[in-house]
């Protein structure tokens, strides 16, 4: 297996981009990206594209296609391939990509992530979300996705003692991230108050638990290790990656309050890349609901199983702490285009391994993860980056 | 839209209950699926439908306040998660009581009702919720 790179980055804002559609902002990151690594359409041998649901969200099917035509890439004819795992499906993408690269079978590779989800209402932009869960046992009997959350809330502050506050404090520290995150779809801090005073969703969760409705897109550009210095002086290493899946309904799992794909996914990674969690300076975590980041640093060893709540609270998880979490504001704030989340995290993670990260930036970050969550732990992929 | 078809092919199962018994290791399973995810090969041909008593705990729960069109009828709504006596979980709707009364612990029994209805055409879909077995009074 050959060695991998990351030698080009690209993302749109994440928001409401009212006057933008999804070619336009599926083609735009994936043009930063390749600027970014200063190489030719010609030198791309092939692209793959993190989409969950297009097909619901603007009615169009036939994603890979749609993105290599309007970036241009017709007439090369590379093959373009669209790769879906609900909320992972940006994660999977870039395995597909590390994968092609890492078999030999190409040499550079453009992996991109796109959702457009604000062109539909807010209820059927919920009810598509709530695809990725078990439509026929637990959509259609009253579960919404903010509902089977909200259960594995409810069951880990009657497990551990988790508190409200304590959920609160991930949006607070997410939030601040974003105010430094000039990208991010909320740049504005927020307080426990404002988390504790929003409308409630799905008890426990409140309005301020859940990442909103986004569009974007990032990008990234791939080519083996041992090539990247032509194009880059700072290559990023794809150390590790992991995947995972679990059952598809939040019920039929051993634990509800452990996200078992997360551990997998998360030993594969590290084993790959022969480190422990340990090492990592820097993560980005699938953090949807508040409660979901306190399963991920759970999960993927930073704290023991139950103190991730109290970890947040004492701050364990901000810039300056144990292991930053979330520096670019994670799905709460920098927001969710669902598809592009995996690759703006790995966008975030490689921004700070080059040290770019500007106000936000996590001194002396050399190693660094990204967790993409697909469901409620049905597909988890994990990605372990480190300098070279 | 989904087609009638699509709902009533789970009937058995929402209406009744019915789950899977693997025959190779004794474990309950619902809804009905035909390789036991423990025994995988062993089981084949050996998962029996069962009809399951409906009786359980609340493993977890939640008061839903925003759901989609089809059930917000009915919001707020309790969801909960259910581990029935044969030890399968099962999502669904807590009804005919105060949710504050409810907690983890809570033992349920299942009933009938409607679950939703589809827009204009006005199909009716039911299926199975969970009512709390009342403590008899001393
Ligand atoms: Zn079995």
């Amino acid at each position: 297996m050959r060695r991998v790179a990351v030698i080009g980055i690209g993302d749109t804002e994440f928001g409401e981009l009212w006057d933008s559609s999804f070619r336009e902002i599926g083609i735009q990151a994936g043009l930063i990206a390749v600027a970014d690594a200063n190489i030719s359409a010609d030198k791309i041998d092939a692209l793959f594209v993190g989409n969950m649901s297009a097909g619901r969200f603007i009615e169009q099917e036939h994603i890979g296609a749609l993105i290599a035509d309007y970036s241009g890439l017709a007439r090369d004819h590379i093959p373009a391939t669209r790769v879906e795992a609900a909320g992972a499906s940006g994660g999977l993408a870039l395995r597909q990509g590390f994968q092609a690269v890492a078999s030999g079978l190409h040499d550079i590779v453009v992996v991109g992530g796109a959702e457009k989800m604000t062109d539909v209402s807010d209820t059927e932009s919920s009810m598509i979300q709530s695809s990725a869960a078990d439509q026929e046992w637990e959509t259609v009997l009253g579960a919404t996705f903010p509902a089977l959350h909200a259960l594995i809330a409810r069951r880990h502050m009657h497990q551990f003692g988790t508190t409200r506050e304590q959920l609160a404090d991930v949006a607070v520290k997410n939030h601040k991230n974003g105010s430094l995150n000039p990208k991010a779809q909320f740049q504005r801090e927020i307080t426990r108050e404002t988390v504790l005073s929003s409308p409630v969703v799905s008890s426990p969760l409140r309005v301020f638990d859940c990442a909103p409705s986004s569009d974007g897109a990032a990008a990234v550009v791939l080519c083996p290790l041992d090539q990247a210095k032509k194009y880059t002086d700072m290559p990023i290493e794809i150390a590790g990656s992991g995947q995972a899946s679990d059952t598809l309904s939040l019920h039929d799992r051993k634990d509800i309050c452990t996200m078992e794909a997360t551990r997998v996914a998360a030993k594969r990674a590290f084993d790959m890349a022969g480190i422990s969690h340990k090492d990592i300076d820097v993560a980005e975590v699938h953090d949807n609901f508040t409660i979901s980041e306190i399963l991920a640093i759970e999960d993927l060893g930073f704290f023991n199983k139950g103190e991730g709540g109290k970890a947040t609270e004492a701050g364990l998880t901000a810039l300056e702490g144990q292991v930053a979490v979330n520096t670019s504001g994670g799905l709460k704030a920098r927001g969710d285009p669902i598809g592009a989340t995996g690759l703006a995290q790995a966008v975030e993670i490689v921004t700070q391994l080059r040290g770019t990260a500007g106000k936000r930036q996590v001194k002396d970050a050399t190693i660094g993860l990204a967790h993409n969550v697909g469901g409620t732990g049905a597909t988890v992929v994990v990605h372990v980056l480190r300098r070279v | 839209m989904a087609t009638a078809p699509r709902f009533w092919r789970e009937n058995p199962s929402r209406y009744n209950l019915v789950g899977v018994e693997c025959h190779n290791c004794g474990r309950h399973f619902f809804p009905p699926r035909s390789i036991c995810p423990v025994c995988h090969r062993k089981s084949v041909g050996k998962m029996e439908k069962v009809k399951l008593k409906g009786e359980g705990k609340i493993f977890s729960l939640t008061e839903v306040q925003e759901s989609p069109e089809e059930i917000s009828m009915q919001k707020p709504y309790v969801l909960a998660m259910v581990e029935l006596v044969e030890g399968a979980r099962v999502s669904g709707q807590v009804i005919d009581c105060d949710a504050c009364d409810l907690e983890i612990g809570t033992p349920v029994r299942v009933t009938l009702r409607k679950l939703s209805e589809e827009g204009p055409s006005g199909i009716i879909h039911y299926g199975y919720k969970f009512v709390p077995l009342k403590e008899k009074a001393p």
